[in-house]
């Protein structure tokens, strides 16, 4: 009996020692390093002070990267809740022989390589990209319109990157959801709108709920996008400690930085998981 | 009824349009890539292979494929070796902090890349160790392990603890159980999380551009490089090449998996 105790710990062992050494200790690591301060030659210096997070407040250059990666989540989440739907509605009522193959593709991007999904709105968005040479083809503008390098070209590739994981989870709630209530919603005489306006869509909202999590905290520590789809002014948070810690080797306030980001998104997480349990988030992945 | 009928083709349409977008820029890389002109641009001049030519022949990009191979079966390999009794554990023991522990290894998933990528480096900095192969194979590894560990779990708790029993009751010890009973059906999954693990592993970017060093780059690390100068028809030959590669293995790897089962 007692070997049959220790077994789950054993079993346990290899996994909880990667996380713990890979995960675990670094991520403290950060957190000590961000009190830590650093010489004019470059040298840290141990320390317990709280200079880095007081840099990061001094002003309002830092606090507007912050903001506005803030605001590019909560814009990404709208949209991709927008453009999210409709399609996972269509999955679960679809009876098209189809209906398979599409949910199908629609998983194919998560296969296919970051950068390349990416950078492929270069092409798209670029002034000889598809966008500009159908529009001026068309006779609509003369000039082609400079598109590339904005917030829009951020969003287009963010939206291209988490609109699968919004559907999926919307999906999968609206799967779960017993289709014998849509029937006597129907049956009791509601028309198609009301019925899907008290039943489905109020039953579809655990889903909901968890794509606008996933989709907020991945948009919240992007880097890529805004660093091949965005100009200057674009910049976001992960941006910014590439650029402090890589860049600049300035380690102690890159680590703030990154506390500061992760608190965050730690205050979102578990605010979440208060009201609505963490565990819905990884029901997608299940299916 | 018209209104309902109405309706219902509209919704279609939309769905078609949000594919439209999600499509349409990756079909463009590969119409551009056969595009013999300098500048990856439009209009098409014409269809040419030249640009796999020249791709073929880039010794840095053939060596950063062949990384990114190896760093992904390593990847793959060690997750699944370490996912897989960790998912036995949760689903077959009672014990106490079970939930903690499970949400605690599903962390990664939530944490930022970037901040697991300053994490690392730094943690590795401070044990005076220089940036390594095994820095990479270690991050990527803590990367993907929460995704095989959902795709094990998830099959573990479907496998019926009957034919285990039946095992132990036969006589079988609790390894030569796993071994005969459990593994055999757990073998979907973790050829599964396999994949999803090398794929994660073949593609990742954030993290892997603070870890990587000059010479263990990956492709995508490459390709991040290329794209300081600009989209040459290079890019889109070779992100067709990684599109068609990344796609092949899941569908390949299906096939072989129902073959496999039948027989």
């Amino acid at each position: 009996m007692k070997e049959n105790k220790l077994r789950p710990w054993l079993l346990l062992s290899p996994s909880l020692t990667a996380v713990f050494l890979l995960l675990v200790v670094p991520v403290l690591f950060v957190v000590v390093y961000s009190f830590w301060l650093r010489a004019p030659t470059g040298a840290v210096i141990p320390a317990f002070q709280f200079g880095n997070y007081a840099r990061f407040f001094e002003d309002l250059f830092y606090p507007t990267i912050l903001f506005r990666t803030l605001r590019v989540a909560v814009i990404c989440v709208f949209l991709c809740l927008v453009m999210g739907y409709v399609p996972a509605y269509f999955f679960y009522r679809s009876k098209s022989r189809y209906r398979r193959a599409l949910i199908l593709l629609i998983m194919i991007p998560f296969w296919i390589s970051f950068i390349i999904r990416t950078m492929s709105w270069i092409n798209i968005l670029g002034t000889t990209g598809f966008l500009n040479h159908t529009l001026m083809r068309l006779g609509v503008i003369s000039e082609p319109l400079s598109l590339l390098y904005n917030e829009a070209a951020v969003l287009m590739g963010l939206i291209q990157y988490l609109l699968p994981f919004m559907i999926l989870n919307i999906f999968v709630s609206l799967e779960a959801i017993d289709k014998n209530l849509l029937e006597a919603a129907r049956s009791m005489g509601c028309n198609e709108w009301q019925a899907f306006k008290e039943v489905t869509l109020p039953l579809s909202l655990p889903g909901v709920s968890a794509g606008c999590l996933l989709v907020f905290v991945l948009t919240a520590g992007t880097y890529l996008p805004p660093m091949i789809l965005g100009g200057p002014g674009n910049e976001m948070i992960a941006n910014l400690i590439f650029k402090r810690v890589i860049g600049t080797l300035d380690w102690p306030f890159g680590s703030a930085i990154s506390v500061i980001l992760l608190l965050l998104l730690g205050c979102i997480v578990w605010t979440y998981n208060r009201y609505l349990g963490i565990n819905t988030l990884f029901k997608a992945f299940k299916g | 009824m018209k209104l309902k009928v109405s309706g219902w083709s509209l919704i279609r349409l939309y769905t078609i349009l949000v594919y439209v977008f999600m499509f349409l820029p990756i079909a463009v890389v590969v119409v551009l890539s056969f595009n013999p002109q300098q500048f990856a641009s439009f209009p098409m001049q014409g269809f040419s292979l030249k640009w796999y030519a020249q791709l073929a022949q880039n010794e840095s990009i053939l060596r950063a494929f062949k990384n990114s191979i190896v760093l992904g079966t390593l990847t793959a390999l060690i997750a699944s070796a370490i996912a897989v009794p960790a998912a036995m554990a949760f689903v077959r023991y009672r014990f106490k902090g079970k939930n903690t522990l499970n949400t605690l290894l599903l962390a990664p998933i939530m944490i930022p890349e970037v901040v697991l990528g300053v994490a690392l480096l730094l943690f590795i900095r401070w044990l005076q160790q220089p940036k390594s192969f095994a820095l990479l194979l270690a991050g990527h590894v803590v990367l993907t392990l929460p995704y095989v560990l959902l795709i094990v779990q998830a099959r573990m708790v479907s496998i019926k603890r009957v034919y285990e029993e039946a095992a132990l009751s036969l006589g079988a010890n609790p390894l030569q159980t796993f071994k005969e009973v459990t593994l055999p059906l757990l073998m979907p999954a973790v050829l599964a999380g396999m994949l999803f693990s090398f794929t994660i592993s073949f593609d990742d970017i954030t993290a892997t551009l603070f870890w990587a060093t000059a010479e263990h780059q990956t492709v995508p690390v490459r390709i991040f490089g290329m794209l300081r100068h600009s989209v040459s028809p290079e890019i889109n030959a070779l992100g067709t090449v990684m599109i068609v590669f990344t796609i092949m293995i899941p569908l390949l790897a299906g096939y072989f998996i129902r073959r496999f089962s039948k027989s």
